[in-house]
C-alpha cells in the first residue's frame, strides 16, 4: 500500500500518544475527521497499523520479567520451528523473537515471582527442543517502551 | 483466581484477549461474544482500567511499509560503572528517536535497546553517532530482528 504524508502525520501522533481519541489525532494531524476515519480505516485493513491494548502484568500479580537469549543447535533443520512451537505453548511467554546474530531465539517471560519463575524456567523453559545455549537477563525497570518511529 | 488486588473470572480473561488483539473492540461487540448486555461489558471494562490491569494502549505499525526496515536490539554494557552515572546515560538514550525500547537489565549486560532505522547503512549511522557517543557506553552487541510475535500470555 502506498504511503502518503497525510498518512504519515496521522501515525506520527498515534504513535507519539498511543492514548489520543481519533477527535485529538484528526486535530494534531491537520486533518478533517472524516478524513481521519478513512484514512484509518484503509491503514488498519492493509495491516499498516493495529491498536491494542496494553496489559500491566504487575497489576495481574507478575512481579518478574526475564528475557531469555537462546542459541539453538542449528544442525538440526527443525531446530527453529521445534523450539517456537514449544514456546507457543507455555502460557507465561509473551513475546518471541529472532535475531541475526549470536542470538537466535529471545523468549520474554513473565513470572509471579522468583520461585514461580524457578519452577517454569526448570520445568517449562529448559525442556524445549534445541536448545544449544541460553543466557538470562532479569528485567530491572522499563526506561522507555514505544513504537515511536522518527517519521 | 484470586491475584493481589484483582479477582479474574474467564469473562474478564477473555475481555483482555480480546482487546489485546484490537483495543477497538467495542463493548458492544464484547457483550455479544461474551453473551452479556452492553453496559455489563463496558463495566468490566472500566473495572479493568480503573484496576490498572488495562494500561492503555499500544499502536503497532508495519515498520518496513513505512520505510524502517531494520530492527535491531542492542545490548549495553556500561564501560566504567560506578564512575558513571546510570541517570546520564538514560537521559541520553532516550532522548534518541531511533530508540524504542530502553530497559535496564541484571545480567550479561546493564541496558537493552530497541532501535530502528532504514536500511544496514543508517543503523551504522545510528549506531557510530549516536549510541556509541552515549555517556559511559562500553561494549555494545547488536542482534537483527527477523521475526517478532506478541503472545496474549497466561490468560488465555
Amino acid at each position: 500500500m502506498a504511503i502518503d504524508d497525510t498518512d504519515r502525520r496521522i501515525l506520527r501522533q498515534m504513535l507519539a500518544d498511543p492514548d489520543l481519541d481519533r477527535g485529538e489525532i484528526a486535530a494534531r494531524a491537520g486533518v478533517t475527521p472524516a478524513t481521519l476515519w478513512r484514512r484509518l480505516d484503509r491503514l488498519q485493513s492493509s495491516g499498516t497499523v493495529r491498536q491494542r491494548a496494553r496489559i500491566d502484568w504487575r497489576k495481574l500479580g507478575y512481579e518478574v520479567e526475564v528475557s531469555l537469549r537462546f542459541t539453538l543447535d542449528k544442525t538440526d533443520p527443525r531446530a527453529f520451528d521445534e523450539f517456537i512451537g514449544g514456546a507457543r505453548g507455555v502460557p507465561e511467554v509473551v513475546g518471541i523473537e529472532t535475531f541475526l546474530g549470536r542470538v537466535d531465539v529471545r523468549l520474554n517471560v513473565i513470572a509471579r515471582d522468583m520461585g514461580h519463575w524457578q519452577d517454569i524456567y526448570r520445568t517449562k523453559v529448559l525442556v524445549l527442543p534445541h536448545i544449544a545455549e541460553v543466557e538470562a537477563l532479569m528485567l530491572i525497570s522499563t526506561i522507555k517502551d514505544g513504537e515511536g518511529l522518527p517519521l | 483466581m484470586t491475584i493481589s488486588g484483582i479477582d479474574l473470572d474467564d469473562h474478564d480473561r477473555a475481555i483482555l484477549r480480546a482487546l489485546a488483539e484490537d483495543a477497538d473492540v467495542s463493548a458492544g461487540e464484547l457483550g455479544r461474544r461474551l453473551g452479556m448486555s452492553q453496559p455489563a461489558a463496558w463495566r468490566r471494562v472500566k473495572r479493568l482500567e480503573t484496576a490498572g490491569v488495562l494500561a492503555g494502549r499500544r499502536v503497532e505499525v508495519d515498520r518496513a511499509a513505512l520505510g524502517f526496515g531494520v530492527t535491531v536490539f542492542l545490548g549495553v554494557k556500561l564501560a566504567t560503572r560506578g564512575r558513571v552515572s546510570l541517570e546520564d546515560f538514560e537521559r541520553a538514550v532516550v532522548a534518541i528517536p531511533e530508540v524504542q525500547v530502553v530497559q535496564h537489565v541484571l545480567g550479561l549486560f546493564d541496558y537493552r535497546l530497541r532501535v530502528v532505522a532504514r536500511d544496514i547503512a543508517d543503523f551504522e549511522r545510528v549506531l557510530r553517532r549516536r549510541i556509541m557517543t552515549l555517556p559511559g557506553v562500553g561494549n555494545v552487541e547488536a542482534n537483527v530482528l527477523l521475526t517478532e510475535e506478541r503472545r496474549v500470555g497466561p490468560i488465555g
